[in-house]
């Protein structure tokens, strides 16, 4: 995903000079090649991700297209305020790029576990949260938050993910992707929980229907209250925090299809993801995920 | 000199009488700057009240954004707007009492601390990056000095040898809980500053002439240095009773004290 999203600049950046990729001081052996071709729109900014956001903000006013690129919490936990403030309410066109979603580096311990910040994200006005689910998805985001001049947070797992989807997609902001048509049961994931729960439908031959769901600020009402109908019982798949996280944000959504009658019968919706804890020990992703208790097998 | 002198007690009262009528706060701050921002709006920047987003304008970003009366009024005076004292805070008013962009002439919205620095060095670097010949001049106070964020930005901006960015340090040495001593010493400043490889003056803030000489000393440096204007000024300057007081971060004045406080004012 890390290695798309930069393709995807590198060629979005070739027809617009006002593209610029902000790093703090993160990205070695993916950032390169960006630096190289276009290295007045590249700045090492230094590992200092409140500055990093500042400068970003200031750049922006001037009718720059920033992205700004690090690790997990890094460029979002360490300068939440600067999020708020000076990106977020100026409503300016900056693209936050965070690599290492969820457990992506789980081995490296809970300074690098990426479990909050989807939640405290979309409660921030004017923001775009997305979390793309493959290598398809990134680059068709990246694609459409190039169009927007609104701020937006790109959660990207980490590389060498699987490709999902069959073909290219077009975002439009509040997409919801069918991925398998099944019966009975739906699962809606998001971010990179999309490739397990695919892998997993397709060897237990569940016959589950799959959504992946990219963004967490937007969705799409008329394609949720129709999954919502069709589908007696709905999953919710994040490797995030439970607490106000995406099956938080669906749970929302389909309260307000119902309080606006848009939906007659309150649906059953099973949530997993992360159970209000830290994890403290080492481990990989797959790892990490099931001592987490993100696991679809309790559903079989 | 003398029009200075008459524009920055208008812009004193106008913060009195604003602080009088809403039960406002800060008015040490505001009268720390409020020679500065004389020099800088009626002798330095180059803006148009008429035109406020326009494009070749020197770009003023004022970090201490709860000292927000003396660059409201500042503005006012400009011709930026009019109507300031009434609406001030009122319900559904821009004029909130930390600085707002939606009040012309404001750049940027500020009022949490250390946050002005890092987008004005973004806003330099776009200029650097466009050769446009635009200043900017970011304001910053002493307390907020203990935010790490400046720093941050401090280190950031002479390595991108970023010198159309003057920053002025409102260095009135009493931060909201006490004195800069006392709570977390700046001593030596003046040194913190060329340590980092910034071109420093410094000056004593409530002289028209060595604020103006200042700022134009800046402009003209042009050595891949930005420069930081070390800005000796008094909290409460220019009212005897609110000088060097820390209560007069948090208090408004009521008759008694507006009235006496004008004619200080108006009679040094």
């Amino acid at each position: 995903m890390r290695n798309t999203i930069i393709r995807t600049l590198i060629e979005l950046a070739e027809k617009d000079s006002s593209i610029m990729l902000l790093t703090g001081d993160l990205g070695y052996a993916v950032l390169e090649p960006f630096r190289e071709k276009y290295p007045k729109q590249f700045c090492n900014i230094g590992i200092a991700e409140q500055n990093m956001a500042g400068v970003a903000a200031g750049l922006a006013l001037e009718g720059k297209k920033v992205f700004f690129y690090s690790i997990g919490n890094f460029p979002t936990l360490r300068c939440m305020e600067q999020i708020r403030y000076d990106i977020c309410y100026h409503n300016l066109n900056v693209k936050i790029i965070a690599v290492g979603s969820g457990y992506a580096y789980g081995p490296l311990g809970a300074s690098h576990h990426t479990t909050e910040d989807l939640g405290m994200l979309r409660t921030i006005p004017n923001l775009i949260v997305a979390a793309p689910g493959d290598p398809i998805e990134v680059d068709a985001i990246a694609r459409y938050l190039v169009q927007t001049n609104k701020p937006a947070y790109i959660r990207i797992n980490k590389a060498g993910e699987r490709t999902i989807h069959k073909s290219n997609v077009i975002m439009t902001g509040d997409d919801i992707f069918k991925i398998i048509k099944g019966q009975g049961t739906a699962v809606l994931t998001t971010g990179a929980m999309l490739e397990y729960t695919n892998n997993f439908i397709l060897e237990h031959k569940t016959n589950w229907s799959l959504y992946s769901v990219p963004f967490l600020n937007n969705v799409d009402e008329q394609s949720l209250a129709s999954i919502l109908k069709s589908h007696a019982r709905i999953i919710t798949i994040e490797e995030h925090q439970l607490n106000s996280g995406f099956g938080s944000m669906v749970l929302e959504r389909v309260n307000e299809l119902y309080v606006l009658n848009k939906i007659t019968k309150m649906p059953y919706i099973h949530r997993v993801g992360i159970n209000n804890e830290f994890i403290s020990t080492a481990g990989t992703q797959e790892f990490l995920r099931k001592k987490a208790g993100i696991i679809l097998d309790q559903f079989l | 000199m003398n029009n200075l002198k008459e524009i920055s007690k208008q812009i004193r009262i106008k913060c009195l009488e604003i602080c009088h009528k809403h039960k406002a706060s800060h008015l040490g701050g505001a009268f720390s700057v409020a020679d500065i921002l004389t020099v800088l709006y009626f002798d330095f920047l180059k803006v148009d009240a008429k035109k406020p987003k326009w494009e070749e304008r020197d770009r003023l970003f004022y970090s201490k954004g709860h000292a927000c009366t003396a660059l409201y009024s500042a503005l006012e005076i400009k011709g930026f707007y009019e109507g300031l004292k009434e609406n001030f805070t009122i319900n559904d008013s821009v004029f909130t009492s930390h600085v707002n962009n939606k009040v012309p002439g404001i750049e940027l919205s500020t009022g949490s601390l250390g946050h002005a620095l890092a987008v004005s060095c973004g806003v330099a670097m776009a200029g650097k990056i466009d050769n446009k010949n635009w200043n900017v001049v970011t304001i910053v106070s002493d307390g907020e000095l203990n935010e790490g964020s400046n720093w941050e930005a401090i280190l950031f901006a002479p390595h991108h040898k970023l010198d159309n960015l003057i920053l002025i340090v409102d260095y009135n040495k009493i931060q909201s809980f006490g004195s800069i001593k006392e709570v977390l010493n700046l001593d030596s400043l003046t040194d913190k500053f060329k340590a980092f490889n910034w071109n420093t003056i410094e000056i004593d803030g409530h002289n028209f002439t060595e604020i103006k000489n200042s700022l134009q000393k800046s402009s003209e440096f042009k050595n891949s240095k930005p420069t930081a204007i070390i800005a000796n000024t008094i909290k409460g300057k220019g009212v005897s009773f609110m000088e060097n007081q820390l209560s007069w971060h948090y208090k408004s004045p009521n008759d008694k004290e507006l009235d006496l406080a004008i004619s200080e004012i108006q009679n040094p």
